[in-house]
């Protein structure tokens, strides 16, 4: 947060409506995007209650789990999960373009450009919070590891065919979500709330209500009201107007409505197993339907209201022009998608239970080097986040005011020619520190040299600055054309850099070294034990 | 690794400190050179002689015919040591792997005959010291591994960082300060906490959770330190690995010519060369980071330590030094803050004296300091503010006295914020705790304050 | 304090409570984590912390602590421990009743569960329902946990410091939670030597605190059955400090939130923003400065504040650099 957003949540407080903190998208958006809505049971990690899910806004499908505790109902609700996920993770396999990466051969150890597929398009899942992020976690570590009847015929509670390829798949899309600028997995309140700021505080804007009550308020303001509303109002029976959007219930519903619904539930299956004779049990089977009918009305009474507010997400966010370099962060979705395609095609296991020593260092310097690559392409693309920057110090715009043609030493001298900007902003410059801007897609470096004996110190809101450019200027004596700014110009210089280094290699996990524990156990992972409760 | 438990506070009949150190020292050099385990971990607290020792050894490592390479974390702390082993031993072959960056080392390093620099550590096989930074080590490839390295800085090292050049070397030595600030991720790391080889930890609780049974030595005194100071820093930042100052009560002296005026900045720098310590506070106010009244007051503390005349005395030299501005340096915990203080001292014609940031005075040293509250102004106290490391960084550069400027209020700002860290399973506690320092640092202080006044 | 009845009083509940499937989940878990003689339980606690021969299950003792009232329980659980720790043999306090002095009044405290090993040593036991998700759990809830715990191990070193030889109280406390997505219980010894240092610091400050108390108005009174008016004066006297974070934390938070977003306070709107504005505590302040039609420019909030206000309006129309 930087105080021009600070600044846009002061905005939103006095006004009522929220202020906008981008002026482009900043996250790809799926031409179909799949959305899940999952509830969850309190009190135990992972076991889901219910859930919405699909791609069309119309008509998504409602998964319910009528008795929590029952692992065989749990199972088919995974099975449901795994039907319809999979079939829609599937479909962008097989469309495919040829594509360039660098690969060390294995013969010669030398860097080699190989061929490869790259997917086309990529899948991409939306939640409604971050707390459906580590839900969709939840979900994946609880059923990678699952056993089928086909994998192993002695296990004890096989699960549903396609339940362990499915936490394979939910793994891969919550692991991704990690990596800053990602989008194979996304939450709906961190994608509005990084376009746009509320006169709440960032906590309250997990709340999905509350936060699209403040995007949607009309001109003349009451956000405050309808967020406040979103967040606490209580019918007469005590349960709240708008349910939360999840995982977890409001123990209000639970106690109240949800209870006493699948202890009807539970006394009808009793009745029914306990029935004589096909007339009764007929009778009996009706009361269960019935019971179950309930609870499925129950679950779907308080997603339906949070996958339509997702869905009011994605147009508030489709108002906005798509950002220019979302589209590079989104081609290497495309690469972690596809290789994980070929990942689960040649047969590999499922992820472990704990990353290795190398796995974790590779994965941190991947998320490093993407936040760094996400905080330069966001202020690349746009100005009001750059202004953020350019008041923090990081960044400055001016107009170019002189052009001194100049050469670097050496045997054959290079263009170096010195340019003088003027500027309102006040960047942190220590001598010799280096700026870029962009050039035609590329940056051109350049180097502060001092500033400008006439142009004040930056102390007195503004001052004149003189950088050496440094390159993109071509091979010649001569810069070529359009490569050096010329006097009148309004450019914008970073002090951060635009593109990022690759970092050191890692040895491979066989040769993980004494002072990290050595190789790692190459022992395949067990299931999970069965527990009593399995057999509820 | 487990802290001990305190030292008894009875203390010896007479603390004999070089004895101390040179006994800590010995057992160091005995494990580095003649002992079985593959790495010897030494904790060194603040101005313990760390640098010494890592020369030392270097050179009797050298001197053994046991070729070998130094990792160290930024290029400073490289040229650094390289400019140390020239003084030592300039007959002492050492190569400088620099990156291909402009200005990659320090242009003295081109005065010294027996000093190599490259980008590529072919080029210096064969000398008896290499020495360069994590991050260039770690692109280093297909060169025959040392037997030996020594690891400096190794507490602010982080373990990703250690095991991209791990493979590098045979055995090692690890020295840091564990007080110091933790290295960080700018993303996310936590799903690794608790896991031995968490990249995100520091490279020495990686390397102690997998080899717990190797030696680790403490070096028990500290050079800098005065012995006003010595005690504090002890108890609030190492309050299981106690230290102790090398210099006693009346060996060290700073005495001004000209008297006091009798102004805030005055008396509280009469205050700190009485007792180590100063506190000038500003009345309670909550202002922004750059509160222009306290740079102002830092800066107007700074003014006058330099025009009134200081002179020190200390065991390094048998006449008395002049206080000039190169020994003297003024601590923030934001950038912001010391480019504040920068521009408020040139306003008063102050050029040459050092401004930093905690994480850029690391392993600095000088005879005053004049430091800005992390605390000072704010309304609450936030994790970054209340890190342990940040405050022993800036309590912990002096080699006499420290002027601490601050709002008032800091007790009751911290009774309001108590710690609500959180707890990750399996991570070693690290201490002490922020709070807990911030603390037991405010209620020494207080006994020096003196309120500000123009 | 009861805070939920206070907050549902004062017309502004929180969404506090608890679901009946967390809760009956929990207390399955508790009482099978304790069950047959808390053979679990200890078998858990020797193998993580030690603490003498490993226990053989059904030979613990267990003693009965009931007794009437907090002081008698309190009463009850000092002779158990004492017994326990003469008896030099594993027993298991389930739910014993602590006793602290907190500003100079007595405090009950009833941890989940209290063991003394064959060595003498006594340790805390929490038994808590979040998972322990492949050894790793939320650390939020454990931070938690080890403060909770350590008010209980306070209590325990000053009921330790009235035996003689005075027994060690584990610096370690065993946090048992359910393992991954079963209800068997997985443990962790936690090292609360942080939280008891900062827990005993605040508790030997509250007693200078006891002025804030000496500035209430005569007759402050927390009891419920008050009418709104005067609970929210009763409450209303305390100073609070508001912050976001109390959301999660405290029942009566929405009605502090309300009071400060009446107020106009830019606290509402978090730490980090309050902190960029140092003396300008109102949104209204904070907007005229941006404005730049008040605050004074020399202040660097206020010169801050204006810039940000110019280089946004020229984002926003369009106009970048």
């Amino acid at each position: 947060m930087t105080l021009t957003d600070d600044l846009a949540r002061l905005e939103a407080t006095a006004t009522g409506r929220a202020r906008p903190r981008a002026t482009v998208r900043h996250r790809h958006l799926s031409e179909r995007p799949l959305v899940f809505v999952p509830l969850t049971t309190a009190g135990e990690a992972g076991a889901p209650l219910g859930a919405l899910i699909g791609t069309e806004r119309t008509s998504p499908r409602l998964l319910v789990v009528p008795q929590p505790r029952d692992r065989d109902l749990r199972f088919a609700f995974l099975a449901q999960l795994a039907d319809t996920v999979l079939p829609y993770v599937e479909s962008y396999a097989d469309d495919v373009e040829a594509a360039e990466r660098t690969e060390t051969d294995p013969e010669t150890g030398k860097r080699v450009k190989v061929e490869v597929d790259l997917c086309a398009d990529a899948p991409q899942l939306i939640v409604p919070s971050r707390a459906g992020i580590e839900f969709v976690r939840l979900l994946g570590r609880s059923t990678r590891f699952r056993r089928t009847a086909e994998q192993d015929p002695d296990t004890p509670h096989p699960a549903p065919p396609r339940v362990p390829l499915l936490g394979r798949w939910l793994t891969h899309f919550g692991e991704r979500a990690r990596v800053p600028g990602s989008a194979l997995l996304l939450a709906m309140t961190d994608l509005l709330s990084r376009h746009w700021a509320t006169g709440q505080s960032s906590l309250e804007e997990q709340h999905l209500g509350a936060l699209l009550a403040w995007i949607e308020a009309p001109a003349g303001g009451s956000g405050a009201e309808a967020a406040l509303r979103a967040e606490l109002a209580r019918d007469a029976a005590g349960q709240l107007l708008c349910p939360p959007a999840g995982p977890a219930t409001d123990p209000a519903f639970d106690n109240d409505l949800l209870a006493p619904a699948v202890e009807r539930y539970d006394r009808a299956r009793t009745a029914l197993a306990a029935a004589e004779d096909g007339l009764a049990a007929d009778a009996r089977l009706a009361e269960l339907t019935a019971a179950e009918r309930e609870i499925r009305a129950l679950v779907e009474s308080r997603t339906r209201p949070t996958w339509d507010a997702v869905w009011r997400g994605l147009d508030a966010l489709c108002t906005l022009p798509a950002a220019e370099r979302a589209e590079d962060r989104w081609r290497s979705d495309r690469w972690s998608f596809t290789a994980h395609r070929d990942r689960v095609a040649a047969g590999e296991p499922p992820q472990p239970r704990r990353d290795d020593a190398v796995t974790a260092a590779q994965k941190l310097a991947t998320r490093e080097r993407e936040q760094a690559r996400l905080d330069a392409q966001e202020a690349l693309d746009d100005p009001l986040v750059m202004a953020g920057r350019r008041l923090r110090g990081e960044a400055f715009a001016g107009e170019v005011t002189q052009v001194v043609m100049a050469y670097g030493e050496g045997r054959s001298p290079r263009p170096r020619p010195l340019v003088t900007v003027r500027t309102a902003d006040r960047p942190h410059l220590d001598e010799g520190v280096k700026v870029y801007r962009s050039l035609g897609g590329k940056p051109q470096a350049a180097q502060f040299v001092t500033y400008a004996a006439d142009g004040g110190d930056g102390r007195d809101g503004g001052a004149a600055l003189v950088l050496r450019i440094l390159d993109k200027m071509g091979r010649g004596k001569e810069p070529e054309p359009g490569s050096v700014p010329e006097a009148g110009d309004r450019l914008c210089w970073t002090l951060f850099e635009h593109e990022q280094r690759g970092g050191p290699k890692l040895p491979d996990p066989e040769d993980t070294p004494w002072t990290h524990g050595g190789p790692p156990d190459a022992t395949a992972e067990s299931p999970d034990p069965v527990t009593a409760e399995d057999t509820l | 690794m487990t802290p001990a438990p305190p030292a008894s506070p009875a203390a010896p009949a007479a603390f004999d400190p070089a004895a101390a150190a040179a006994r800590a020292t010995d057992a160091i050099l005995r494990d580095t050179l003649h002992g079985t385990h593959r790495g010897v971990v030494v904790d060194s607290p603040p101005g313990a002689g760390k640098s010494t020792l890592v020369v030392r050894a270097a050179r009797e490592l050298a001197a053994a015919g046991r070729p070998l390479m130094v990792v160290a974390q930024t290029n400073a702390q490289v040229d650094d040591l390289v400019l140390r082993l020239a003084e030592k031993d300039p007959e002492l072959p050492v190569g400088r792997l620099h990156s291909s960056d402009s200005d990659p080392y320090d242009k003295a390093l081109d005065a010294l005959a027996n000093v190599r620099k490259s980008t590529k550590a072919a080029d210096l096989a064969g000398l008896d010291v290499v020495v360069s930074t994590a991050a260039k080590w770690a692109h280093v490839r297909g060169v025959e591994p040392w037997g030996h390295a020594i690891v400096d800085e190794a507490y602010q090292m982080r373990s990703d960082g250690l095991l991209a050049v791990a493979g590098l070397f045979e055995r090692a030595l690890f020295v840091g300060d564990p007080g110091q600030l933790d290295p960080f991720a700018i993303a996310e790391a936590e799903q690794w906490a608790g896991l031995a080889y968490d990249p995100s930890a520091s490279a020495v609780s990686t390397l102690l959770a997998h080899n717990p049974e190797l030696p680790q030595h403490r070096l028990p005194v500290s050079w800098r330190l005065p012995a006003s100071a010595a005690p504090l820093v002890s108890d609030a930042f190492y309050p299981f690995t106690p230290f102790r100052s090398g210099t006693g009560p009346g060996d060290r002296a700073l005495d001004f010519g000209v008297p006091s005026d009798g102004s805030g900045p005055d008396r509280v720098i009469d205050e700190a060369a009485a007792t180590g310590w100063g506190l000038l506070e500003l009345p309670a106010r909550h202002t922004p980071r750059t509160d222009p009244e306290a740079v102002r007051a830092v800066a107007l503390v700074v003014r006058r330590l330099l025009d009134r005349g200081g002179v020190t005395t200390s065991e390094r030299s048998a006449e008395p030094a002049p206080l000039t501005a190169d020994r003297v340096a003024v601590g923030t915990a934001h950038r912001d803050q010391a480019a504040a203080v920068r521009a408020a001292l040139a306003g008063l014609g102050v050029v040459d004296v050092t401004v930093d940031t905690a994480n850029r005075l690391q392993g600095r040293e000088y005879d005053v300091t004049v430091v800005l509250h992390p605390l000072s102004g704010r309304p609450d106290a936030t994790a970054f503010h209340l890190e342990t490391g940040r405050l022993c960084v800036l309590a912990s550069r002096h080699r006499h006295a420290c002027v601490v400027v601050c709002r008032a209020g800091v007790d009751a700002l911290l009774d309001d914020h108590p710690d609500t860290e959180p707890v990750q399973l399996g991570v070693t506690v690290k201490f002490p705790d922020g709070w807990d320092a911030m603390m037991t640092t405010w209620d020494h202080l207080s006994a020096h304050r003196v309120p500000w006044r123009p | 304090m009861p805070k939920a009845e206070l907050a549902r009083s004062l017309g502004a509940p929180a969404a506090f409570g608890q679901s009946q499937f967390a809760f009956m989940r929990g207390h399955a878990f508790e009482a099978r984590v304790k069950a047959d003689g808390g053979a679990e339980l200890l078998r858990l606690t020797h193998a993580h912390l030690g603490g003498g021969p490993e226990p053989v299950p059904g030979e613990a003792r267990v003693p009965d602590l009931s007794a009437a009232g907090p002081e008698g329980r309190s009463a009850r659980t000092e002779l158990a421990l004492r017994e326990a720790t003469a008896a030099g043999a594993w027993t298991l306090l389930d739910h014993p009743m602590l006793v602290l002095d907190v500003a100079g009044t007595p405090a009950f405290l009833e941890p989940d569960a209290v063991v003394v090993a064959p060595d003498g040593t006594w340790t805390v036991v929490e038994i808590k329902s979040f998972p322990m998700v492949d050894g790793a759990a939320d650390a939020a809830k454990v931070g938690a946990a080890a403060r909770q715990s350590a008010v209980y191990a306070l209590a325990l070193q000053d009921a330790a410091a009235r035996l003689d030889p005075a027994p060690e109280v584990r610096h370690r406390v065993l946090l048992v939670c359910p393992k991954d997505f079963s209800n068997l219980p997985a443990a962790s010894a936690v090292d609360i030597r942080k939280q008891l240092s900062v827990t005993r610091r605040q508790l030997s400050r509250l007693t200078r605190v006891e002025e804030i108390a000496a500035t209430l108005p005569p007759g402050t009174t927390f009891d419920v059955t008050r009418s709104p008016a005067e609970l929210t004066a009763a409450v209303e006297a305390v100073p609070a400090t508001y912050a976001p974070e109390c959301l999660a934390a405290c029942e009566l938070a929405f009605h502090c939130r309300a009071r400060a977003r009446a107020a106009d306070e830019v606290t509402a709107l978090g730490r980090s923003l309050r902190a960029e504005l140092g003396a300008l505590t109102t949104v209204e302040a904070a907007l005229a400065a941006a404005r730049g039609e008040a605050g004074d420019p020399d202040d660097p909030a206020v010169a801050a504040l204006r810039r940000a206000g110019e280089l946004r309006a020229e984002a926003l129309a369009g106009g970048a650099a």
